[in-house]
């Protein structure tokens, strides 16, 4: 709770580093914002000939599918890794001045969601180019956002935590979300995937918080209950469990950062 | 272990700092393992021994809001890590800390800033660290401007500046934030001697205003005329405490005597 509201204390802070963040990304760059957006669309592009060629995936507008499962990934990915990049590079900061900690991860995720929002603008278009089906589900869009937010908070707070104490915990992160992404329908239909191991996509806290995300701009569906809830529930956990680990030991950072 | 701001009900009204033997100690892992992976090989091993390093030892204190404190010392006395207690960085583990109002630290030289901003981007970073809005640091942007006086460089990225514009700038920020307590770690060694006077001045100002002032450094002359009490520290404890005309000049008598007696501080 005390964390929570120095947090809002502090919401000046969160604006100026989110600020920061973007700027200082796309300062010395010729392309600049436009980054985020051509970003994406070169990757769904390459992926789009791999997959749908190669491996021949019975998906209709499998470029809506597959960029909008990347973006959501990204956005995941993006946002944990930095929020334990950026708690790390503040430690010069926090041996100095008495900022609460958990800033950093929000700023991250905040950030993230600036560069989440500008990359729906190809999504937009690859969706008007090929015909893919857009309406009324997108309402549920925000609802999604929040709970890929706030279940990147929780796995970000939870990450930087430990990586305060052992360097290496980024690198490994990073080796576990590489893992984590191919065990996450994130490019390929869920159901080219055996009956006897659907369990492992339905034990996958990312499987429902994609699924919220794609269904109403792939499907022009809101997503069906269960998964709804999956996600609500997954969102929740990881911003407690994270919280939990990250306020338990924030007290301490300063004496080791 | 309690570091509260506005703790009215635990200290007297003109107390800006209490502190009741605090006792501050850093947990080193030896050789400094930060690597998980060591970490758990040497936990199989049992080869994780800690070594303990008291910084601060008993330390109690009480500070009378707008008193000026000047902390001297050798170097690895515990003077910084005091500073960041009475800063609320460090909590500590025994003792208690009652620390009134808002505290703002004038660093090393732009250690807070960043140098792809530019100069004025780093007004409004700086100021959002000390909780204040875009708004409000535009208001006090013209007095802050002349005060660091760098022109047109103001909307140029912080890597081009010198030291020197670093330096003002950091100060310039530093002393537009309303505080309660203003905490100098060695910052005003350098800079040039006008802007220096500058500086001593704006601190003198601040005193006037009922500003409780603590300076760390190892510039005498600047501790005896900016300081009306000085604490000595030694080993993380403090040696003594009393007007700067006492405690200086035993302080310059041990570090002749020392020059060439090299104990190491506080290690068990």
């Amino acid at each position: 709770m005390n964390e929570i509201n120095s947090l809002v204390n502090y919401r000046y802070l969160i604006g100026e580093l989110i600020l920061r963040n973007i700027k200082t990304r796309y300062k010395r760059s010729l392309l600049g914002v436009a980054w985020t957006m051509v970003n994406p669309l070169l990757t769904m592009l390459v992926m789009t000939i791999v997959f749908s060629q190669l491996f021949a995936f019975d998906l209709p507008h499998y470029p809506v599918y597959l960029l909008a499962g990347l973006l959501l990934w990204n956005f995941f990915s993006e946002t944990t890794v930095s929020a334990t990049r950026n708690l790390i590079w503040s430690s010069n900061l926090l041996k100095r001045i008495y900022i609460p900690k958990s800033l950093f991860a929000t700023a991250a995720v905040g950030t993230g969601l600036v560069n989440l929002l500008l990359a729906l603008v190809p999504l937009g278009i690859i969706i008007l180019i090929t015909g893919s089906k857009i309406g009324p589900a997108l309402l549920f869009l925000p609802a999604a956002l929040l709970l890929v937010s706030a279940f990147s908070l929780g796995v970000g707070l939870a990450v930087s935590a430990q990586a305060v104490f052992f360097t290496d915990v980024v690198d490994m992160y990073q080796i576990l979300l590489v893992a984590w992404m191919y065990l996450t329908p994130v490019f390929y239909p869920q159901n080219i995937l055996p009956d006897q191991f659907q369990w492992i996509i339905r034990i996958n806290p990312m499987y429902y918080i994609l699924e919220c995300f794609r269904s109403p701009l792939y499907l022009n569906q809101i997503p069906e209950p269960h998964i709804i809830l999956g996600a609500v529930i997954s969102a929740v956990a990881a911003l407690v469990l994270g919280g939990f680990l990250f306020t338990r030991k924030s007290d301490d950072f300063a004496y080791y950062l | 272990m309690s570091t509260t701001l506005l703790d009215k009900t635990q200290i007297g009204d003109n107390i800006a700092i209490q502190l009741k033997d605090v006792n501050i100690r850093y947990r080193m892992l030896h050789e400094r393992t930060s690597s998980l992976k060591e970490f758990v090989l040497n936990w199989i091993t049992g080869n994780n021994s800690y070594t303990h390093f008291w910084a601060l030892r008993d330390i109690s204190l009480r500070v009378n809001t707008g008193e000026s404190i000047g902390i001297i010392g050798d170097n690895g006395a515990g003077k910084s890590t005091l500073l960041r207690v009475i800063a609320r960085i460090l909590r500590p583990a025994v003792g208690e800390a009652h620390i009134r109002g808002s505290v703002t630290p004038i660093l090393e030289l732009g250690a807070l800033f960043d140098a792809e901003l530019t100069g004025r981007e780093n007004i409004y970073l700086n100021g959002a660290m000390f909780g204040y809005s875009r708004q409000v640091m535009n208001g006090k942007l013209d007095q802050l401007l002349d005060f660091a006086g760098l022109g047109d460089f103001i909307d140029s990225p912080l890597r081009t500046y010198s030291n020197g514009m670093v330096a003002r700038l950091a100060f310039a920020i530093a002393t537009d934030i309303e505080a309660d307590i203003i905490l100098i770690d060695e910052v005003l060694a350098v800079g040039d001697n006008n802007f220096r006077q500058k500086c001593i001045s704006r601190m003198e100002s601040f005193l006037e205003r009922g500003t409780t002032l603590i300076t760390v450094s190892h510039n005498l002359g600047l501790i005896q005329q900016l300081c009306s009490r000085v604490i000595w520290m030694e080993h993380g404890q403090i040696k003594a405490d009393g007007s700067p005309t006492e405690i200086i000049p035993a302080y310059e008598q041990t570090a002749t005597l020392d020059l060439f007696d090299s104990s190491q501080a506080g290690r068990e």
